[in-house]
C-alpha cells in the first residue's frame, strides 16, 4: 500500500509557514462562534449534520422503546400491560418516529455531514438553509413526544387512513398532532434534498465528472430527487387536506359529501412506498465503500450500480398500490403494479451481486463494519424474497395487514437500512469523532442484532400466515399465537441488548477511544484526505480529481487547487458535468434567523391546530426573519483560481 | 380452522400452491445468495492478484462479468416465472360465479352483521358476527362499511378484502368441507380491532337449510314469567334502542342483532364463548372486556340482570 491521505501535500509549492497562516485563517473565517449564541447560530454542516445523527438516533432508540413496550404487551395473550388506547398511539407513535424521524432524516443528516467531504467541498450548497431544516426537525421531535407524554400522541397509524383519521372517529387533536409533525419532516427532508442536490451537481471538486462521483453521492443525489418528487404528496395529503377536513370542515374525504376514501391512499402511498426506497438507497450508497475498502479492490461494475440506482428510484414510483390490492381497484389495474413491484427485484439483485464478486475478488478484512454488510445480504435478501411473494395480488390479499408484512417490512428497513447504518456507524465514526470504535464491542453489537432481528421477526411469518392482523393490542389464547409472540419478545430483548451495546461503544469510544488519524482504514473517498474530524473549512485546499478513487490512484502528491479567498467564506462552483471551475461563490456566515423562522414555522403548523389566526401571526413573524436572513453586504472578488498542475483541469 | 396452511376453498388451495412454490424457489435462491456471499468473504479469490490496490486482473474481471450476468440473467427469468403463475391464479380466481347465494357484509366498529339476500323480503335474514354457509356452493360477500375501513379475511377460504366507505367489494369462495372457519378484521380500524372476529360456519345444505329455517323464525312472546320479565327488561332498560329481537318491538340496527343469540357460539364479535357466565359479564361492564366498545353497562338489578340473561338464553 502507498501512503496517502496524509495532508494533501501542497508544501511544495508553498511553504509551510504560510500553509499554516492559511490554515488559521480559513479556521478563523469558517469555524461557527463559539458560546451559546454560537450554538444557536452554527451553519457549519458538520455541525448541523452531527446534531442530526445524534438527534435521530435518540429517535431510534425513541421509537426502540415503544417497540419494546409492545412486545411485552404482545408476549403473551390477553396481557393487560397497555390498553388498546395506549398500544394505539404506542405503535402510531414508533411508525411515525422510525419512518419520519428516524430513518429519513437521518439518511439525509449522512448526507448532510459527508457529502460535502466527498466531493471536496469547503461546505454545503446552502448552510442556512440546512439549520433551517435542521430546527425544523427538532420542532416536529419535541412537538410529537410532549404529545406522546400529555396523552395526546397520534393513534390512527403512522399511514392515518382516512374516515378513522378524520374528524368524525378521530375528535380531539391527536391526529393533528400526526399532520403537522409531517409537515416539517417534509420541510426538513426537502431542505436537506435541495442542499444536497445542489452540492452535488455544483460545488463537487474540479475533475470529479459525474461519473467519478462516489457511489455513496450518486445514491444520495437520487435519493434527493426521490425526496423533491414524493414528499411534496403526503405533504399535500396531510397538511392540506386532512388538516382542513378536519380544522375548517373541507371534504375531500368526507364520502357522503362527495369526497372520497380511497384518494387519501393514493397519495399517501404515491409518497409512502418511494418513502421505503429513499430509506433503502442511501444505505446501499454506504455499502459500496465499505465493501472496497475491506475487500481492498475497485468496486465491480460501478456503471451498473449507478444504474442500479436510478432504475430502482424510477420504478419506486410505479408500486404503491401494491399497498393497496385488497382494495375494490380494477384486477387488470392491479397487474400493473404486480409486474412493476417484481421488476424492482431486478436493480437491487445486481446491486448485490455487484458486491459479492468485488468481494471475492479481494481479500477481506473482517472488521464490525463489513460484519454488517454481510448480516445485510443474509437479512436483506430474506426481506426482498418475501417482498417478491408479496408483489402477488393473489398471496397478498392472504399476507396483506398481517403479522406476515411486518415481518417483511423489518426484513427490508432493519436489514436493508439499520445494519448498513450500523456498518456505516463503525466506518466512519473515526472521521466524525477522531476516535475509533471499539471492535471487541462492535462483535457483540453485530451478533446480537442479527440474531435479535431474527429471532424477533422470523416467526411474524408464521403468526401472519397464521392469521394475526397487524396493529392488534391482544390477541385470545385460542388462536395459539402465544409462543410465537413470546419468542418475538425474546428476540426482541436481544435487539434492545445490541443496541445498548452499540451506545456504550459509542460513548467510551468517543471520550477515550483509540484515536483515529486520517485514514484509519487505508480508504479511497476524499472524506480521508483531511483530518479526523475535518477542520471547520474541510479542506486546506481544494483537492483536483483525476479518477474514481482519488486516494487509490493518486501515487504522486495530491494536485489541489489554489486561489480560493482566506479573509471570507468563499467555494468554488463548478460546472454539473465536467465539474470544471465555473465560478467562486460567498457563502453566509452564522445566523440566528434559520431558527428563528423555525420557531416562525412551529407557530403556523402547530397554531394552525388551534386557530387559522395563528398561522397569519406566524407568517407574518417570519417576514422578519426572511428580511433579517436575506440582509448582507456584498464584497469584491478574490485573486485568479489556479489549478496545479493546470495541464490537468485542462485535459478533463 | 384459523390459518392459510389449511386451505378449505379452491381459491384459498390455489394461492397456498402459489405460495409453496414461492417460498420453494425463494428459498433456495436465498440459501443459493448466502452460500455465495459466504464463499465469496472468506475465499480469498484473488490469490492470483497481489494485495495492494491494483486493477483486477482482465481475466478475473472478463469472469466476474460472466457470472454477475448470468445471475443478473437468472432473476429476470425466475421473476418472469413468478409473474406468469401468480397472472394465472389472479385470472382463476377472478372469475366470479353467475348464481349462488349472496350475503351482505357491514362492518361498524367493532362487529360484522350478516344480512342474506333474497329477492323475497321476507326470506332476508340478517344476523351478526356468525355466517351459515352451504359446502360445496359458492358463495357471494358484497361488502360494504358502516364507519371507517375494515377488511375481511377469513384465511382458510380466501384472501381478504376492504369495507370501504362509499365503495361496494365483492369477495366469494367455496367451502370444500364442512366445519368451522375464524375470521378477523384486518385493517386497522379505532380501539378494539384486536377483538373484531367472526366464524363461517360451512354446513351440508340441508344442515343450512334448516338453520336457515330456525332463524328465520320470528321470536313468541315468552309464557314463562321470568322470561316475560327478562323480556321487559329488555324493552325498557336501554338494550332494544340499539338491538334487534325478531318479533318484538326491538328493531335497531345500531347494535347487532339478538334474534336467535342463543345459537351462536360468541359473543362480542368473537371474543367470548357464549355461555351464561360470559353473557352476564359482558352485560354488566362491557368495557371491561372491549375497551371502548359502542355497548353501554347499563345499571340493572341483580334480579333484572338474571330475568334478562334468562330471555336472551332463551332465544334459540
Amino acid at each position: 500500500m502507498t501512503a496517502h491521505g496524509t495532508s494533501l501535500p501542497a508544501e511544495t509549492t508553498l511553504g509551510t509557514v504560510a500553509l499554516e497562516q492559511d490554515a488559521a485563517a480559513l479556521d478563523e473565517v469558517w469555524r461557527d462562534r463559539p458560546g451559546f449564541w454560537g450554538w444557536l447560530t452554527a451553519v457549519d454542516h458538520k455541525v448541523i449534520g452531527k446534531r442530526y445523527l445524534i438527534t435521530t438516533f435518540l429517535m431510534f432508540l425513541a421509537g426502540g422503546i415503544e417497540a419494546a413496550l409492545m412486545r411485552t404487551q404482545l408476549a403473551r395473550p390477553e396481557n393487560t400491560f397497555l390498553g388498546p388506547d395506549k398500544y394505539n398511539q404506542l405503535f402510531t407513535t414508533h411508525g411515525t418516529t422510525m419512518m419520519f424521524l428516524f430513518a429519513v432524516p437521518m439518511m439525509n443528516a449522512m448526507g448532510i455531514y459527508f457529502v460535502p467531504l466527498m466531493v471536496g467541498a469547503r461546505s454545503i450548497a446552502f448552510p442556512r438553509l440546512n439549520a433551517f431544516g435542521y430546527w425544523n426537525y427538532v420542532v416536529a421531535v419535541v412537538f410529537l413526544y410532549v404529545s406522546l407524554f400529555a396523552n395526546t400522541a397520534p393513534d390512527a397509524g403512522w399511514f392515518a387512513y382516512v374516515p378513522l383519521s378524520g374528524p368524525a372517529y378521530s375528535p380531539g387533536h391527536r391526529v393533528d398532532v400526526w399532520a403537522q409533525v409531517v409537515t416539517f419532516t417534509e420541510i426538513a427532508a426537502l431542505v436537506a434534498a435541495v442542499n444536497i442536490i445542489v452540492t452535488t451537481f455544483k460545488m463537487r471538486a474540479p475533475g470529479m465528472s459525474l461519473n467519478r462521483i462516489p457511489l455513496f453521492v450518486w445514491a444520495q443525489l437520487v435519493v434527493s430527487f426521490m425526496i423533491v418528487f414524493a414528499m411534496p404528496s403526503v405533504a399535500v395529503g396531510s397538511t392540506l387536506m386532512l388538516a382542513m377536513d378536519r380544522a375548517v370542515n373541507t371534504h375531500w374525504f368526507n364520502y357522503t359529501e362527495g369526497g372520497d376514501v380511497l384518494l387519501w391512499q393514493h397519495i399517501f402511498w404515491f409518497f409512502g412506498h418511494p418513502e421505503v426506497y429513499i430509506i433503502f438507497l442511501p444505505a446501499l450508497g454506504f455499502i459500496t465503500p465499505i465493501v472496497e475498502t475491506f475487500s481492498r479492490r475497485k468496486v465491480f461494475g460501478y456503471t451498473a450500480l449507478v444504474m442500479s440506482n436510478i432504475t430502482t428510484a424510477f420504478f419506486a414510483f410505479g408500486l404503491w398500490v401494491h399497498h393497496m390490492f385488497a382494495t375494490p381497484i380494477p384486477e387488470l389495474g392491479q397487474s400493473l403494479f404486480t409486474a412493476a413491484s417484481m421488476l424492482i427485484a431486478i436493480p437491487t439483485a445486481v446491486q448485490i451481486f455487484c458486491w459479492i464478486a468485488t468481494m471475492w475478488a479481494g481479500r477481506l478484512r473482517f472488521t464490525t463494519a463489513i460484519l454488517f454488510i454481510l448480516g445485510f445480504m443474509f437479512t436483506f435478501v430474506n426481506g426482498g424474497i418475501t417482498g417478491v411473494m408479496l408483489a402477488s395480488v393473489a398471496f397478498d390479499k392472504q399476507a396483506h395487514d398481517t403479522f406476515f408484512v411486518v415481518a417483511h417490512l423489518h426484513y427490508v428497513l432493519l436489514g436493508g437500512a439499520v445494519m448498513p447504518l450500523f456498518g456505516a456507524f463503525y466506518y466512519w465514526f473515526p472521521k466524525i469523532t477522531g476516535r475509533m470504535l471499539s471492535e471487541t464491542l462492535g462483535k457483540w453489537n453485530f451478533w446480537l442484532f442479527v440474531i435479535g432481528v431474527n429471532v424477533t421477526f422470523f416467526p411474524m411469518h408464521i403468526l401472519g400466515l397464521n392469521g394475526m392482523p397487524r396493529r392488534v393490542y391482544t390477541y385470545l389464547a385460542a388462536t395459539g399465537w402465544g409462543p410465537l409472540n413470546l419468542l418475538a419478545t425474546i428476540g426482541a430483548v436481544t435487539i434492545a441488548t445490541s443496541v445498548l451495546v452499540f451506545v456504550i461503544n459509542a460513548i467510551s469510544s468517543w471520550r477515550s477511544g483509540e484515536p483515529a488519524g486520517e485514514d484509519p482504514w487505508g480508504s479511497s473517498g476524499l472524506e480521508w484526505a483531511t483530518s479526523s474530524p475535518a477542520p471547520s473549512y474541510n479542506f486546506l485546499h481544494t483537492p483536483l480529481v483525476t479518477s474514481r478513487h482519488p486516494l487509490w490512484d493518486t501515487t504522486v502528491e495530491q494536485p489541489v487547487v489554489t486561489g480560493l479567498a482566506t479573509d471570507h467564506r468563499e467555494v468554488l462552483i463548478t460546472t454539473a458535468f465536467d465539474a470544471r471551475p465555473d465560478a467562486r461563490h460567498e457563502h453566509p456566515t452564522g445566523s440566528i434567523w434559520p431558527f428563528y423562522l423555525a420557531l416562525c414555522m412551529g407557530v403556523v403548523f402547530i397554531g394552525s391546530i388551534f386557530s387559522p389566526y395563528f398561522v397569519l401571526g406566524g407568517l407574518g413573524l417570519s417576514m422578519l426573519g426572511l428580511f433579517g436572513w436575506g440582509w448582507q453586504g456584498s464584497r469584491a472578488t478574490g485573486p485568479e483560481i489556479v489549478a496545479t498542475p493546470k495541464s490537468i483541469t485542462e485535459g478533463i | 380452522m384459523h390459518s392459510f396452511f389449511n386451505p378449505t376453498s379452491p381459491q384459498a388451495r390455489a394461492v397456498a400452491h402459489l405460495w409453496w412454490w414461492m417460498l420453494g424457489v425463494g428459498g433456495v435462491i436465498w440459501i443459493g445468495v448466502a452460500a455465495i456471499a459466504v464463499y465469496a468473504a472468506l475465499a480469498n479469490g484473488g490469490h492470483r492478484e497481489s494485495d495492494d490496490l491494483q486493477h483486477v486482473s482482465p481475466d478475473t474481471h472478463s469472469r466476474m462479468e460472466r457470472v454477475v450476468g448470468v445471475a443478473g440473467f437468472a432473476t429476470v427469468l425466475v421473476l418472469v416465472g413468478f409473474l406468469i403463475y401468480d397472472f394465472a391464479v389472479g385470472r382463476a380466481l377472478a372469475q366470479h360465479p353467475q348464481r349462488g347465494l349472496t350475503i351482505q357484509i357491514t362492518g361498524q366498529q367493532w362487529w360484522w352483521e350478516v344480512e342474506y339476500e333474497s329477492p323475497d323480503p321476507s326470506q332476508r335474514l340478517v344476523t351478526a358476527n356468525e355466517i351459515h354457509i352451504p359446502v360445496g356452493e359458492p358463495v357471494q360477500f358484497k361488502l360494504r362499511a358502516a364507519d371507517v375501513i375494515h377488511s375481511f379475511w377469513a384465511p382458510n377460504l380466501n384472501g381478504k378484502r376492504d369495507l370501504i366507505p362509499g365503495y361496494m367489494s365483492t369477495i366469494w369462495f367455496k367451502a370444500d368441507t364442512a366445519g368451522v372457519y375464524r375470521g378477523q378484521c384486518a385493517e386497522f380500524c379505532g380501539l378494539q380491532h384486536a377483538k373484531m372476529a367472526f366464524y363461517i360456519v360451512a354446513d351440508p345444505r340441508p344442515k343450512f337449510n334448516a338453520w336457515y329455517a330456525a332463524s328465520s323464525q320470528p321470536h313468541q312472546t315468552p309464557t314463562d314469567s321470568t322470561l316475560l320479565y327478562g323480556q321487559r327488561v329488555f324493552m325498557t332498560s336501554g338494550c332494544a334502542v340499539c338491538h334487534t329481537i325478531s318479533g318484538t318491538q326491538a328493531q335497531s340496527n345500531v347494535g347487532p342483532s339478538l334474534s336467535h343469540l342463543e345459537s351462536r357460539s360468541t359473543i362480542a364479535a368473537g371474543t367470548l364463548a357464549n355461555n351464561h357466565a360470559n353473557l352476564m359479564g359482558w352485560i354488566v361492564n362491557p368495557q371491561a372486556i372491549k375497551p371502548g366498545t359502542r355497548m353501554p353497562a347499563i345499571p340493572l338489578e341483580p334480579n333484572q340482570l338474571t330475568a334478562l340473561v334468562a330471555y336472551l338464553e332463551s332465544l334459540k
